[in-house]
């Protein structure tokens, strides 16, 4: 059980309720692919990946980002039972998608990086801190039930 | 995963745009590192404020963007040209290597946040590159 202040409440939902899931989630995805490209194994059945305009312009690529974003609506709104909330998501990815779960962290670094391009000098150190704790907690959440 | 000749072109130019502010960038990923990652703190226990925008931190980020815009200029062999440096950090700070990545990450986030558009994918992956090479380098006299 992850222990959150009010402030650190108040921080993520605030981050979550300003958000633009159509620029930031796609933002975020392509981020990855780019800077960590071995995680484009997951995405063979998306089309065009060779290079990064093609994975910038990809359609796919644009609506899962958004889908993964949205995914993350469901921790914000259960933060005191991140664990259970994500049972499902974790055993998905898992079991059906085989998602080596150091890639949670590689993603979760390339949200932080576009959170932090949007807020500019807004995303301060404390809210920062807030805000990876909070990722942590999903990433760990996310590879709990892999066995 | 070594740095092609269009990683050392990117580096160079986007250092080239940021040097101007090394020294803020310094001091605000150090700040980061140290209120996001409070273990960094355990090194730092000889500084009588530890706070952002404190003398010690203000101080020691210029200190370490120093040692990066170094980097940059011996980006072709960074193992020689950070041999001193090297021997440094292995026999006298004795920084657990683990720690270069994370403060490699500030450093990367305060690049977003002052720089949203020139800190593109395609910059992200060269600087990380080098951060990367950059502290494999500073590694190198450890064992």
């Amino acid at each position: 059980m992850v222990a959150w202040s009010d402030q650190e409440r108040s921080i993520i939902t605030s981050i979550f309720s300003n958000l633009d899931y159509n620029d930031v989630g796609p933002k975020a995805l392509i981020r990855c692919l780019i800077v960590y490209p071995w995680t484009q194994r997951y995405f063979a059945s998306f089309g065009n990946l060779y290079n990064a305009d093609a994975i910038k312009t990809n359609p796919n690529i644009q609506a899962h980002g958004t889908k993964i974003l949205h995914g993350l609506d469901r921790a914000v709104k259960n933060m005191d039972d991140i664990k259970t909330t994500y049972a499902e998501l974790s055993v998905l990815h898992s079991e059906k998608l085989h998602v080596d779960p150091d890639n949670f962290k590689l993603l979760a670094d390339c949200l932080t990086i576009v959170i932090a391009a949007k807020m500019g000098s807004g995303f301060t150190p404390e809210i920062q801190e807030t805000f990876q704790k909070f990722l942590a907690v999903v990433v760990s959440a996310l590879g709990k039930q892999y066995h | 995963m070594s740095l092609t000749a269009k990683d050392k072109e990117t580096v160079k130019a986007f250092w080239a745009k940021v040097a101007p502010k090394a020294e803020d960038i310094g001091q605000d990923a150090l700040s980061r590192m140290l209120a996001v990652y409070p273990q960094t703190k355990t090194y730092f226990s000889h500084w009588k404020d530890m706070s952002a925008g404190s003398a010690p931190v203000k101080k020691h980020g210029a200190t370490v963007m120093g040692g990066v815009a170094d980097a940059v200029t011996k980006i072709d062999d960074l193992t020689s040209g950070l041999l001193s440096l090297s021997e440094l950090h292995a026999f006298t700070l004795r920084v657990d290597p683990a720690n270069f990545k994370i403060l490699a990450h500030n450093i990367l986030v305060v690049f977003a946040i002052k720089f949203p558009s020139d800190f593109t994918p395609e910059v992200h992956v060269s600087v990380d590159k080098f951060l990367a090479a950059l502290a494999r380098a500073l590694s190198e006299k450890y064992r």
